[in-house]
């Protein structure tokens, strides 16, 4: 894989909700600082694969796993659970802030949970978070405002930089552009590329032409399987399986 | 008509549309319904009307004073002050507060947040069964169960050990402002209960996900998402059982030992505005002592909308600053 290491390494992942399994046998390598996407038509378990990363698909009811994940070599499953999370961060769906806390509240969250930072160090990790999430130009004037003040696209780099706050290594996105309008989604889009250079970045997407412009390597999900892997440009134009290339052709999904 | 123009731009709705058959229906439907409305804003107008008449005779007698005047005696004054019965009804309403609020908020986040899911739905229809006990059925419970421990055991050590302090002085007797306001926190218990854990089991799952994703323990997904999104149910919750607290008479009735003075200490014997109404309604002295438990009654009705109305200005402003409707 060019050369990069190994930031994790999912080896035959199993996750299930009850009885009902969503994902099976997964074995999957996501490589240090690239962008892995993670395609696949809905409920192909995509969701459920990012999930199970930072260990938040457990908190599922009756929710459960099977299988080993690594993070940098160790098994994230024998970890504290909050701690991979500090170091897994994740961005969701919808954008989800903090609704009753001020942006700068948000931000400083995740530094605010167990640590302990004085007014000038958390001033210093709020502000790098927002300009790391291209957010800072936006709201530099009003950090104090209530963070359902801001438009969705914004509420979303506000996410981004709340998970940033908590300096993770890896950081997971699950359609993060999917409640966007296209102006919000290129924004995110332009961040992802540059985000890359400090992070591990698993981004889920069901749009194709996303996975394309912003991901390094690609996955396809179908049912529950990992029905391919390799480097985007290879997924793209030489698919190996006539899934993969049905789905990318826009046959079905 | 902001926009000013004089032609009708939707034709179909001009007077030549025919009539539809269910219009009378509809008349009287609306009749039915407004004279409601109408009947239920008419009985609360003649209830201030009846309580402003029936006190008449106090308030022209006593004036302001009878919020200074701290002694209700019949016998051989004549003379009747609210403060011995506020002070009672104060009092026993912030105790049982201040022991109900941090229960039921614990037994809300156990219910909502930490019990095994099997166990989440009965044990809150259970405490929402409680909060259906008739009063008169916890004040049996207390006169009978309560009063004893709280004579022998519990009073006892309060005064041992927390004697000088001043709350717990006197002699406990079990029969005392204390052992009222226990009651009471009791029977506010599933109230607040009942409705903390509503607003915290409506708190969206992608605010709790948010804390988890950040490495949030499960106590600061409770502390920093759950107990800021629900704190609007939550103060409701704490509204409507100081509500009930304020206005609980038999319970308290059997149990506060029914004396007109202010309390010295929590193991004074006392009286709420409720309590001294029922207790003395029916054996009035005098048309004046009448007419003073009626302007107690109509302070107890004003202590009661106030707070009402207070609560629906705090949890406007709660909302306002939540931004609902952009979430």
């Amino acid at each position: 894989m060019d050369g990069s290491s190994i930031k994790m390494r999912v080896q035959d992942l199993s996750a299930y909700y009850g009885k009902s399994r969503a994902i099976e046998h997964i074995q999957l390598d996501i490589p240090e600082r690239k962008v892995v996407a993670v395609m696949g038509p809905s409920g192909c378990g995509k969701s459920t694969l990012v999930r199970c990363l930072n260990r938040i698909h457990e908190t599922a009811p009756k929710a459960r796993v099977e299988g080993t994940v690594l993070l940098d070599g160790e098994d994230l499953y024998a970890l504290d659970a909050t701690l991979v999370r500090r170091r897994v961060g994740m961005v969701f769906q919808k954008p989800n802030p903090f609704a009753t806390m001020s942006i700068y509240n948000n931000v400083s969250a995740a530094p605010r949970f167990g640590g302990h930072y004085s007014r000038d160090e958390m001033d210093r990790i709020v502000v790098r978070s927002l300009k790391q999430a291209a957010l800072w130009d936006e709201v530099r004037e009003r950090v104090d405002a209530p963070a359902t003040s801001l438009s969705g696209g914004q509420q979303q780099r506000l996410c981004i930089a709340r998970a940033l706050a908590a300096q993770p290594e890896v950081l997971l996105m699950d359609e993060p552009c999917s409640a966007l309008d296209p102006l919000a989604t290129a924004k995110i889009e332009q961040l992802i590329s540059e985000l890359k250079q400090e992070y591990t970045v698993v981004i889920v997407t069901h749009n194709m032409q996303q996975a394309a412009r912003v991901s390094d390597y690609s996955a396809f999900l179908y049912l529950g399987k990992l029905i391919e892997f390799g480097p985007t440009e290879e997924v793209f134009e030489r698919p190996k399986d006539h899934l993969t290339e049905a789905y990318i052709t826009g046959r079905f999904g | 008509m902001p926009m000013g123009s004089g032609a009708n731009p939707f034709p179909s709705s001009s007077p030549s549309r025919p009539r539809r058959p269910a219009r009378w229906g509809n008349r009287i439907f609306a009749f039915l319904t407004g004279a409601g409305a109408v009947i239920l804003v008419g009985i609360v107008l003649a209830l201030f009307v009846f309580l402003y008449l029936g006190a008449k005779q106090s308030i022209d007698t006593f004036g302001f004073r009878f919020f200074t005047i701290s002694i209700w005696n019949p016998f051989p004054y004549n003379v009747y002050g609210i403060v011995p019965f506020l002070a009672g009804t104060l009092i026993t309403s912030s105790v049982a507060l201040f022991v109900a609020v941090p229960l039921s908020l614990g037994a809300a986040i156990f219910l909502t947040q930490q019990a095994p899911r099997w166990m989440r739905g009965p044990v809150a229809q259970l405490i929402e069964l409680l909060a259906a006990i008739p009063s008169i059925i916890y004040g049996f419970w207390a006169l009978i169960v309560l009063v004893p421990i709280m004579r022998y055991d519990i009073e006892p050590k309060l005064y041992t050990y927390l004697g000088w302090t001043g709350l717990f002085s006197g002699t406990p007797i079990g029969l005392d402002v204390l052992t009222a306001s226990l009651v009471l926190a009791v029977m506010v218990i599933p109230t607040i209960t009942a409705i903390s854990r509503d607003a915290m089991a409506a708190v969206p799952i992608s605010q709790k996900e948010a804390a988890l994703s950040l490495g949030a323990t499960n106590w600061e997904v409770t502390r920093r998402s759950v107990i800021p999104y629900a704190r609007t149910g939550i103060f409701a919750g704490i509204v409507l059982g100081l509500g009930r607290a304020l206005g609980e008479t038999m319970a308290v009735t059997l149990v506060i030992g029914n004396s007109n003075h202010v309390p010295k200490s929590l193991f004074s014997q006392g009286q709420t505005i409720a309590s001294g109404i029922a207790n003395q309604f029916l054996e009035a002295s005098s048309p004046l002592e009448l007419s003073a438990l009626i302007e107690a009654g109509l302070v107890l009705l004003v202590i009661a909308l106030a707070i009402n109305v207070g609560a629906r200005v705090i949890l406007g402003r709660l909302q306002t600053g939540r931004g609902v409707g952009q979430e």
